[in-house]
């Protein structure tokens, strides 16, 4: 996973809430077995409207998302991690995030800033009324910047250091191998196993 | 310490516990007990595997199935869609590769994953089940902690049988009462979600509890955990019991003998103490509850059936009524609508919330002896090959035809979309599933979600419409309601 510090960018406001999964990757684009090339399928439904925020510059060229609260409920699929980054978007803002969707952020390098809707509503005020606006979202300090608003973000301690040094989740826990062979070893044998099968 | 069942087996599962104290506190390495697979989220996560040339550690600890893109007519022909088809082989490939069980299309053990792995007896009380998809809180009504994933954890858990997680917040959602004939499971659940919000769990693992879930049979329950995820809680639970137990004794992967015994030994440790602390607890009256429907495009936006469309100005904040509003324009209703006089076009009955054999029973219940609206177009789509072997050997299958209704193949079909069963644009939906998302059921659909009879009440009338609005049927068929 490639290292985040801070990025600057510009900013998208999206003001809506409760953006699900099916909304940013539609389930007709999941049948697909890479895990890149999901650009044109997100938010598929909307940018069928011409109006719609991203088909309009400079919001086209933007890596900055600003949305409202309870972002990313829904759905499991990772797709949608995978669509905002291909599309071009290094973070996202809002002040309420899905479980899954922040968790899935999280293994991908996608930033997922938990920002008050108080700043959130400010920032979408800056970034109306002069698009084009960048945002900096500085992962070091824990702020977002955009013009003179200067805030700050939550985010898990765990997911701020894995993201600030590009770790790999799986390579992390292999390093504890021998604790799960340990694990293993004690666990109650009426406990079911798929192999072999049985049959009804 | 007393514990609430949540972090009961929460403990029983940490292979190591994360460094740190309080908000710090690195995450626990939890053990996964069962990892269910299917061709939507695996195929990116079997690839990393390949590239990091990584084993699956546990192959006999994973099942996988065919479900979300499988066709439900046709099924002995190839997948006429190529991507579809595409997808399918590469789970076919890949679990040959890598050692692992597959139930493909065509075998009686095919289905929503969902609904296959309690039927195969493999959800037991007490586990750490997960699989990359949403709906997995659904074995959390056995009293497994079970909890939808993406990819990158998908890949996580093939090669190390585990994953890092933070210790949740508990929430019970107490249920006290008992449900009048035609409320169900499913009303419970969507009244929860109203109640909370599509945020109101996030954070949290709920535990539902009280009298009226104890009342309710396991297929119920599984009803209400399946859509905990809707609350955005990553899991729901209920406490194992003797209806718990006697639903799995018997199944193919349930313990036997010894075992057996062993395990309702610790199976029946398994429940909240009583002196244990909820950091949330919410109230649900069983008695006065009524069926739910949603009238928006969130599961968090229902109301009863008897009630009208709400005006966004009846939310004070700003964002619920912009939400209302553009809500409302999509779903093409307005304001002060009996709920019960919206026409629909479609009645879809299936998914992994109501897909069981009680749910079609409750459903084969009202339809029995009575003929459907001319202008509604019914798909029944059993949950498995299973439950649908079996609902034709109770001459289920024959109900629904006689009724007009589509008898169908095992998928996830017309939930989500991803096979040809599809809505129109504008069409409207009464759908048995959990999501009533934009686009959910096909681009431009329009989705109310609803319980199995209310759906079945819908498809005689044509119009939203519950149990009670039916005249009596000409061969009077006992209702069999509250059941799912």
């Amino acid at each position: 996973m490639e290292k985040f510090t801070t990025h600057t960018g510009i900013g998208v406001p999206l003001r809506q809430s409760n953006v699900d999964t099916d909304q940013i990757i539609p389930a007709v684009y999941l049948k697909r077995i890479t895990r890149t090339g999901f650009e044109d399928a997100l938010f598929a439904a909307w940018r069928k409207d011409p109006s719609f925020i991203l088909n309009q510059a400079p919001f086209n060229a933007g890596s900055v998302l600003v949305a409202g609260p309870d972002f990313g409920t829904g759905s499991s699929r990772e797709h949608a991690v995978w669509a905002l980054k291909d599309f071009g978007f290094k973070t996202v803002l809002s002040s309420r995030f899905a479980d899954i969707f922040r968790g899935n952020s999280g293994k991908q390098g996608l930033l997922a800033a938990e920002v008050a809707q108080d700043d959130i509503e400010l920032i979408w005020k800056e970034l109306e009324n002069a698009p084009g606006t960048e945002v900096t979202v500085d992962l070091v300090s824990k702020t977002v910047q955009c013009g003179t608003i200067v805030a700050p973000f939550e985010i898990d301690d765990y997911t701020r250091w894995r993201l600030l040094e590009g770790l790999d989740d799986i390579g992390l826990t292999l390093k504890h191998e021998e604790d799960i062979t340990a694990f293993e070893a004690t666990r109650p044998a009426f406990m079911p196993k798929t192999l072999p099968a049985r049959l009804s | 310490m007393a514990k609430t069942l949540a972090e009961k087996v929460w403990d029983a599962h940490v292979v190591r516990k994360g460094d740190g104290e309080g908000a710090n506190a690195q995450p626990d390495l939890l053990f996964i007990d069962l990892h269910l697979v299917h061709e939507v989220t695996s195929p990116q996560a079997f690839e990393g595997l390949r590239l990091a040339g990584r084993r699956l550690r546990r192959p006999d600890l994973t099942i996988a199935t065919e479900d979300h893109n499988t066709p439900t007519l046709d099924i002995d022909k190839p997948i006429a869609d190529l991507t579809s088809r595409t997808q399918i082989q590469t789970l076919r490939n890949n679990c040959q590769e890598f050692g692992v069980r597959l139930h493909s299309l065509g075998d009686a053990e095919q289905g929503i994953v969902h609904v296959v792995g309690p039927q195969l007896g493999l959800t037991q009380p007490g586990m750490t089940v997960v699989c990359g998809d949403s709906h997995t809180s659904t074995h959390g009504a056995f009293g497994a902690l079970a909890m939808g994933i993406g990819t990158s954890e998908v890949e996580h858990v093939m090669a190390t049988q585990t994953l890092s997680l933070k210790p949740f917040k508990t929430m019970a959602i107490n249920v006290e009462g008992t449900l009048r004939p035609g409320v169900s499971a499913k009303d419970i659940i969507l009244a929860v979600i109203a109640k909370i919000g599509t945020g109101g769990g996030q954070g949290y693992v709920l535990e539902y509890r009280g009298s009226a879930i104890r009342a309710l049979s396991m297929e119920a329950r599984m009803t209400i955990c399946n859509m905990s995820i809707e609350a955005g809680a990553r899991a729901g639970l209920v406490a194992p019991d003797q209806t718990t137990y006697d639903y799995m004794h018997g199944r193919p992967h349930a313990p036997q003998g010894a075992e057996w015994d062993a395990a309702v030994e610790y199976w029946n440790t398994l429940s909240t103490d009583d002196d244990a602390a909820f950091d949330v607890e919410v109230d649900l009256d069983a008695d006065t509850l009524e069926p739910f429907v949603t009238w928006g495009t969130n599961p968090g936006q229902g109301v009863s059936l008897s009630a009208k469309v709400p005006s966004p100005e009846d939310f004070g904040d700003e964002n619920a009524k912009a939400a209302a509003e553009r809500a409302l324009q999509y779903m093409g209703l307005e304001a002060g609508t009996p709920m019960k006089d919206i026409r629909v076009d479609t009645v879809f009955l299936g998914s992994c919330t109501n897909s069981r054999m009680e749910d079609l029973r409750a459903a084969a219940d009202i339809l029995r002896g009575r003929t459907k609206d001319p202008n509604i177009r019914m798909l029944v789509v059993p949950g498995s090959a299973r439950v649908r072997l079996e609902a034709e050997a109770e001459g289920l299958d024959k109900v629904f035809k006689d009724f007009g209704a589509e008898w169908r193949f095992a998928g996830c079909s017309m939930c989500l979309g991803m096979n040809p069963d599809q809505l129109e644009v504008g069409e409207r939906c009464a759908s048995t599933s959990n999501r009533n998302f934009e686009g959910r059921q096909g681009k431009g659909g329009r989705t109310h979600l609803v319980s199995p009879v209310v759906a079945a009440a819908t498809a005689v009338r044509g119009t939203l419409s519950s149990p009670s609005d039916l005249d009596p049927a000409p061969e009077s068929a006992a209702l069999r309601v509250g059941a799912a």
